[in-house]
């Protein structure tokens, strides 16, 4: 898939809470086309302490009205900037940079998308994109408490949401792997993206049950194009790149403890 | 428009602007942002004798200006290089230079004697800043005595343009230059990282798998420049100067300094195509100071 380095502009910036912001992007031209799961290596100006680009998912594109959404959570200066942005900024990009997730063989596959935190960020446009192929797709959402829980009535667009809080303000009190659904039924597939202790509790509970799971990995890039060879993760066929083999990996592959 | 046309030895360059190795991949990671082949040359990934996997993740951090890198020459190997990358890179239209390490004087001899072979890679870039394993893993390059060691033995071997590529991380780096020039060495290049160290103080650990790491990017400019230029006072051959050129006016200064050439290293990372916009500034600069060729500026210094 053909990369771009394109300035795009600020349609708007949508304040979630005190911690998260929705980056709408556009472009004079049409944007080009990208997979659910890819990225891209957003270039931070005006942060004299952020000097490499900063990672972050595409969450969701629109080619009809010619969007491209970030979903921001403020970790640091880079992040900082980004959650400032106002309408009309220009914000350079390098994208689509990344593999994607796999679709499952058959449509009536039972299928789990389940996030934490800014992890939701990707399983957006990947229930969006599953929905448009006529798959049916459920949603477990997870964060520390509701502020953590975001885009609700967008993943309610593309299937069914379930949540977890570890406060208990929002759906059921606890992790996402200790959600009831999880015991009620059976998936296919899981897909998630979140913090590692996370993925990895859902990749145990989904080898346990034999689904088939993808996990989508966040290790520090310098690059993000396959250049520098410094976000290797250590999997079955040894140290391959998170940002070209990857992000998107299925669990058989990697060599995680579960 | 001045010439850009420059000759390190027998290695002949379309224009002075090329790529540091292990920052530029194979090239072909670029060749979606711009025509690779408008550049002077690239220096692929550091190749060793056999397969490496390279250090355990983590094995990067930014820094003020600069990052840590402990990638640790994750390759394929140079038999992998020859039969499954070389195919490819040879159609590249410009000069393909193979980045050569070593763990032992064997291994660096035997990887420089498979690349005598290729017609499309005019050079080799010999890189000593690798742990000697022999002498308990002091780099190669960080003393005078081993540096000029290894590079006798692979002159024995090498026919091409031998390119040594020498570490900051000594006392006095034109020593190391005059006695890898006295064995034969065609050109030098330099700067390669200086070795520093990250630690996360919320858990008091070190950030990096190996602790310590090689720094890049800007940070290092100020003092890369000035071993270029001392480098370039003590040795009669070419200097091809490298650390933290992340726009002309640092690739210019780079050659009034002495440079014959200079690698952009880190700066792809941030923009892929940087260096196509030096190559176009050090062009403008040519003109607007009334050069006709690229080389008047090289040492052009004035003190
Ligand atoms: C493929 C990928 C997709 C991502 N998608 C998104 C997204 O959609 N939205 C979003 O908000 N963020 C996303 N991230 C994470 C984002 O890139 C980092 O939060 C960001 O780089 C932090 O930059 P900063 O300057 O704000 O913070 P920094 O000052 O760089 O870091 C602040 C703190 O966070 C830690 N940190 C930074 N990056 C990482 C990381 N990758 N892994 C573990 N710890 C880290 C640092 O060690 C430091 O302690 C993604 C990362 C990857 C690799
Ligand atoms: C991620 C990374 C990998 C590198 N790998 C190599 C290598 O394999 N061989 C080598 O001689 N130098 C290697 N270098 C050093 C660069 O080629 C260059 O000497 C150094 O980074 C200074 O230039 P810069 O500041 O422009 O990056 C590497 C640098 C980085 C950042
Ligand atoms: S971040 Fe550079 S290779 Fe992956």
């Amino acid at each position: 898939m053909k990369k771009f380095m394109l300035d795009l502009i600020v349609k708007k910036n949508e304040v979630l809470n005190n911690q998260y912001s929705l980056l709408i992007l556009t472009s004079h031209n049409k944007l080009p086309e990208m997979l659910p799961g890819q990225f891209a290596e957003v270039r931070v100006d005006h942060s004299p302490t952020t000097f490499l680009r900063r990672p972050i998912s595409i969450n969701y594109i629109d080619y009809e009205t010619n969007e491209l959404w970030l979903l921001i959570q403020i970790v640091g200066d880079g992040t900082r900037k980004m959650y400032e942005l106002k309408a009309g900024d220009t914000l350079n990009l390098i994208f689509p940079l990344g593999n994607s997730f796999s679709l499952p063989e058959k449509k009536d596959a039972r299928i789990l998308l389940i996030g934490g935190g800014v992890g939701i960020a990707p399983l957006l446009f990947w229930g969006s994109y599953l929905k448009e192929r006529g798959y049916t797709c459920n949603f477990l959402l997870g964060g520390r408490s509701k502020d953590n829980l975001l885009q609700l009535c967008e993943f309610e667009r593309f299937g069914n949401v379930y949540t977890t809080t570890e406060d208990g303000s929002h759906g059921e009190c606890g992790f996402v792997t200790q959600h009831s659904l999880l015991k009620a039924s059976n998936f296919d597939y899981i897909y998630t993206c979140g913090p590692t202790p996370m993925m990895k509790a859902v990749a145990s509970y989904a080898s346990k049950t034999k689904a088939n799971c993808e996990v989508s990995l966040e290790n520090t890039m310098a690059c993000g194009f396959g250049a520098c060879l410094c976000c290797v993760t250590d999997t079955t066929e040894g140290h391959l790149c998170v940002c070209t083999e990857g992000p998107v990996f299925n669990i058989t592959k990697l060599k995680w403890q579960i | 428009m001045a010439n850009l046309n420059i000759n390190i030895g027998k290695l002949q360059l379309k224009n002075p602007v090329m790529t540091a190795s292990g920052t530029f991949g194979y090239g072909t990671e670029f060749s979606d942002f711009f025509d690779i082949s408008r550049i002077g040359g690239i220096f692929v990934k550091g190749t060793t004798l056999r397969d490496r996997q390279g250090n355990p993740y983590p094995r990067m951090v930014e820094t003020p200006s600069g990052m840590l890198n402990a990638v640790g020459l994750q390759n394929k190997g140079i038999d992998y290089f020859i039969n499954h990358i070389y195919p490819t890179v040879k159609n590249i239209d410009t000069n393909i230079i193979v980045n050569v390490s070593g763990s032992t004087i064997k291994e660096y001899v035997e990887t420089a004697e498979k690349l005598n072979s290729l017609e499309k890679i005019p050079a080799i870039e010999l890189n000593i800043s690798c742990p000697n394993v022999k002498e308990g893993g002091m780099a190669f390059g960080t003393n005078c005595l081993s540096a000029a060691q290894v590079v006798k033995v692979v002159r024995r071997v090498y026919k091409n343009e031998l390119i040594v590529k020498l570490s900051p991380n000594v006392t006095d780096i034109s020593e190391i230059a005059l006695a890898v020039e006295a064995e034969g060495a065609d050109s030098v290049s330099l700067i390669n990282t200086l070795l520093g160290m990250a630690i996360d103080s919320e858990k008091r650990t070190p950030i990096l798998s190996t602790i310590t790491g090689g720094l890049s990017g800007p940070a290092v400019k100020p003092i890369a420049l000035r071993m270029v230029w001392e480098v370039a006072q003590a040795v009669k051959i070419p200097v091809i100067g490298m650390g933290g050129i992340m726009n002309a006016a640092d690739a210019i200064e780079f050659m009034l300094a002495g440079a014959s050439a200079i690698q952009i290293g880190t700066a792809n990372f941030i923009d892929p195509t940087v260096s196509i916009k030096v190559l176009d500034g050090i062009n403008d600069y040519l003109d607007r100071h009334g050069y006709k060729s690229v080389t008047e500026i090289i040492g052009a210094l004035e003190i």
